[in-house]
C-alpha cells in the first residue's frame, strides 16, 4: 500500500515536474536542445519509475506507530525551528536548546540533556569558532 | 619512469607539516567515525566537507584530511564487527562472521591486530594499483567526446546499485529525483531560470553539501529517534587480550593476502561492485580454496578475518581510480569524494591528470602516508578506539547534528539553507523507510549538471542529431554495459544478497545497508 501511494505521489511530482519544465523562460542565447529537452528527459523517467513503483509494489516497509512518527516530526520541527532561531537569538543559546531536546528524546534525563546542551554548545564555540575561527550565527548577545 | 617521478613530486607536497598533521587527524577521525555503527564513511566525510572548506584549506590539503578520513573510515569498520558482531559500516559485515567468533575465544586482540595487518596489505597494494591503473584509464578517458560521457554518466547511475540492488524501480527513480533537483537554478549554457518560481535563493541551485549532509547525517539521527536508540554500543569495554598478532599465521596466510587484494581491487574500479562486493567475494573465495568442508570459517579462523578486510581496503583503494580518472563515482563514498573535488572547483578526469597533477599526485602520496599512519594508529591504540562504542549516541547524535549544522551554516552563511538541510533530512528519512537509495539522489544532484552539459554539447556537434549519443563504437559499448548492468539485477540481485546476509538477522543488515557503501 505505501509503495502504491508513493507511485502517485512520483505520477504527481512527475506531472509537476513537466509543468515547471514548460514554462520555462527562453533566453536570449539559444543552443539546439535548449533549456527544456534534458528535464523532460527527467521527468519522462520519473513517470516511468513511478508508474512501476505502482504497479509492482515491494512488501509493506516496516512503518514507526503513531507515537514514534509523531516523535520525528518533532524533532524535525525542532531541528527545523533551530534554523530559524540561529539568527535571532545566535548560535549558543540555539544550540543548548536543540541539543538538549534531541538528547532528551534519545532518552537523557532532562538535567542530563541540558548540561550536554550546554557541553555542546560551549565545545562547538570553543573548538570551532575560538580556535580554528568558523563563523558562527551571532544574536543579539554577540555569540 | 615517468610515474615514479610524478610520485616524487607527489610526495614533496604531501610530505609538509600541515599535510602530515591533516592527514594524521584524518585517520583518526576516520577511524573513529567508521568504528562507531550509524557513522560510516560517507557519512563521516560528509560532515567534514563544509568544515574543511570554511576553514580555508586549499585544494589538497582539504583532500588530504577528506580521504584519510575516507580511508580511515575504512579501517574502523572492523573494530565493532570483531567486538560487538555490529558492523561498523556495510563494508565491514563479512568481518563478522569469523572476527566476531575470535573475539568469543578471547581472540579479540589477534583478530584486530590481524585484521590492521589486513586492512594495510589491502590499501597499500590498492593504492599501487590506483597508481599504475589510473594513468591507464586516462589514456583511454581522452578519447572520449561528449557523447561517450553521457553514456557513461548514465551507465554510473544503472551500476549504482551494483548486483545487490532490491529494487531497481525506486534506484532509477532516486537518480531521476537527484537529476531534476541538480536541473534548479540558472541554466548554464542559456541563463534561463528553471524550476525558480522567482525565489531568489533558488537561483544559484541547491548546494549539493546542503542535501548530502540532510540526507545522509540528519537522517541517520532521525533514525536514531525512531528508534530510541540512546544507549551505547557497548555495554564495557570488552577484555581484548593481547595485541601482537601470531607471526605463524601471518606467514602462513600470505596466498590469501595476495589473492583477496586483486579480487578487491577488481571489484572497487569495476562499475556496480564497491567495497561490499569486494569484502564479500574475498570471502567466499576464500572458503572455497582454503577451507572447501566448511571446517573453520565461521567458526574463528583468522583467514576468514584477513581475508574480507584485505578484500574492502583494496576496493576502497580501487574504487579512487574511476572517480579520479572519470569523475564518475561507483559507490556512496565516492560520491562524497567527488562532491568534495566539485566544491574545490575541481573537474575530476583526464584533464585532471593533465592540468593539476601536483593535486593528483600529492592525493596519491598522501594516501601512502595515511595507510602507515592508519597501521601505527589501529595496532598500538586500538584500545582507545573500542572505548569509543562505549559513548552513549543519546550524547553523540545530537552533537553529530549540531556539527552539521555547524558546517553548513559556516559555509553559506544561510539560516534558510540550515532550514532546507532539515528538508533532506526528513524526506531522506520517508526514503530509506520506503527502500529508495539515497546514494543516487547523491550522485544525480552531483552529476547532474555535467551530464546536460554533455548531451547538449552532443547534439550541438551533431547538430540536433539524437542518433550521435550511439554514435561511436565506444559509446555503444558503455550503453551495454549501462543497460547490461541494469538488467542483471533483476534476476541475480535476491540471490547473491541472500547468501551477503547469511548469518546475520535481517532487520540489523536492512539497517547497515540503507546508511549506503
Amino acid at each position: 500500500m505505501s509503495d502504491r501511494i508513493f507511485g502517485f505521489f512520483g505520477l504527481a511530482l512527475a506531472a509537476f515536474y513537466f509543468w515547471a519544465t514548460s514554462i520555462i523562460p527562453d533566453s536570449f542565447m539559444i543552443d539546439v536542445v535548449g533549456p527544456r529537452a534534458f528535464p523532460y528527459i527527467v521527468g519522462t523517467v520519473l513517470t516511468i519509475c513511478s508508474l512501476y513503483i505502482l504497479l509492482r509494489p515491494d512488501a509493506e516497509p516496516d512503518w514507526p506507530n503513531l507515537t514514534n512518527f509523531i516523535e520525528i516530526v518533532f524533532a524535525t520541527a525542532v531541528m527545523f525551528l533551530y534554523g530559524w532561531a540561529l539568527s535571532k537569538v545566535g548560535f549558543v543559546i540555539a544550540t543548548v536548546f536543540a541539543t538538549a531536546y534531541l538528547s532528551w528524546r534519545l532518552g537523557t534525563r532532562p538535567v542530563g540533556s541540558l548540561i550536554t546542551g550546554v557541553a555542546t554548545a560551549a565545545g562547538i564555540y570553543v573548538v570551532f569558532h575560538l580556535i580554528l575561527g568558523l563563523s558562527l550565527a551571532k544574536g543579539p548577545l554577540g555569540f | 619512469m615517468e610515474i615514479f617521478s610524478n610520485l616524487a613530486d607527489g610526495f614533496a607536497i604531501a610530505l609538509t607539516f600541515q599535510n602530515l598533521m591533516l592527514a594524521l587527524l584524518g585517520c583518526f577521525l576516520g577511524t573513529l567515525m567508521g568504528a562507531l555503527p550509524g557513522l560510516g564513511p560517507a557519512n563521516g566525510v560528509a560532515i567534514l566537507i563544509p568544515i574543511a572548506f570554511t576553514l580555508g584549506l586549499g585544494p589538497t590539503p582539504s583532500l588530504i584530511l577528506l580521504t584519510s578520513v575516507y580511508y580511515g573510515a575504512m579501517y574502523g569498520g572492523r573494530i565493532s564487527s570483531i567486538l560487538l558482531n555490529i558492523p561498523g559500516d556495510e563494508p565491514a559485515m563479512m568481518t563478522c562472521l569469523d572476527g566476531h567468533p575470535m573475539a568469543l575465544q578471547g581472540k579479540a586482540g589477534e583478530a584486530l591486530a590481524l585484521s590492521g595487518i589486513a586492512s594495510f596489505v589491502g590499501s597499500f597494494f590498492a593504492t599501487w594499483g590506483l597508481v599504475l591503473v589510473a594513468p591507464q584509464l586516462v589514456k583511454i578517458a581522452l578519447l572520449f567526446g561528449p557523447a561517450e560521457y553521457f553514456a557513461l554518466f548514465t551507465m554510473a547511475f544503472a551500476t549504482l546499485g551494483g548486483v545487490t540492488a532490491s529494487n531497481q524501480g525506486k534506484s532509477a527513480f532516486a537518480a531521476a529525483l537527484g537529476l531534476g533537483i541538480a536541473m534548479i537554478g540558472s541554466d548554464s549554457q542559456t541563463g534561463s531560470e528553471r524550476f525558480t518560481f522567482g525565489h531568489i535563493h533558488l537561483y544559484d541551485g541547491i548546494d549539493f553539501l546542503i542535501a548530502i549532509v540532510g540526507l545522509f547525517a540528519i537522517s541517520e539521527v532521525l533514525i536514531f529517534i525512531e528508534h530510541h536508540q540512546g544507549g551505547a554500543a557497548a555495554k564495557s569495554t570488552a577484555k581484548i587480550g593481547k595485541l601482537m598478532p601470531d607471526f605463524g599465521i601471518l606467514k602462513r596466510s600470505g596466498g590469501t593476502m595476495f589473492r583477496s587484494t586483486i579480487i578487491g581491487f577488481l571489484a572497487g574500479v569495476l562499475p556496480g561492485a564497491g567495497a561490499s562486493l569486494g569484502s564479500f567475494l574475498s570471502y567466499s573465495v576464500e572458503k572455497n580454496t582454503v577451507d572447501r568442508e566448511g571446517k573453520t570459517f565461521g567458526k574463528g579462523d583468522p583467514r576468514g578475518v584477513i581475508a574480507p578486510e584485505v578484500g574492502n581496503n583494496a576496493a576502497a583503494g580501487g574504487a579512487l581510480v574511476p572517480m579520479l580518472a572519470l569523475g564518475v563515482p561507483g559507490s556512496g563514498t565516492t560520491a562524497v569524494l567527488l562532491a568534495v573535488l566539485l566544491q574545490l572547483n575541481i573537474t575530476p578526469g583526464p584533464l585532471l591528470f593533465r592540468n593539476n597533477p601536483d593535486i593528483v599526485w600529492g592525493l596519491i602520496a598522501a594516501l601512502f602516508i595515511a595507510n602507515f599512519m592508519l597501521l601505527a594508529l589501529n595496532l598500538p591504540m586500538v584500545g582507545l578506539f573500542t572505548r569509543v562504542l562505549l559513548i552513549p549516541t543519546r550524547i553523540l547524535m545530537p552533537v553529530v547534528a549540531m556539527i552539521s549544522f555547524v558546517g553548513i551554516y559556516g559555509l553559506t552563511g544561510s539560516t534558510f539553507d540550515v532550514m532546507m538541510m532539515v528538508g533532506f533530512g526528513f524526506g531522506g528519512w520517508g526514503l530509506r523507510k520506503l527502500g529508495v537509495p539515497l546514494v543516487p539522489v547523491i550522485l544525480g544532484i552531483l552529476l547532474g549538471n555535467e551530464m546536460e552539459v554533455n548531451m547538449r554539447r552532443a547534439l550541438q556537434i551533431s547538430d540536433g542529431d539524437w542518433s550521435i549519443l550511439v554514435g561511436s563504437p565506444l559509446a555503444i559499448g558503455i550503453w551495454a554495459i549501462a543497460i547490461i548492468g541494469f538488467v542483471l539485477p533483476i534476476f541475480f540481485g535476491k540471490k547473491v544478497k541472500k547468501s551477503m546476509v547469511a548469518g546475520h538477522s535481517k532487520e540489523e543488515m536492512d539497517e547497515v545497508m540503507k546508511g549506503g557503501d
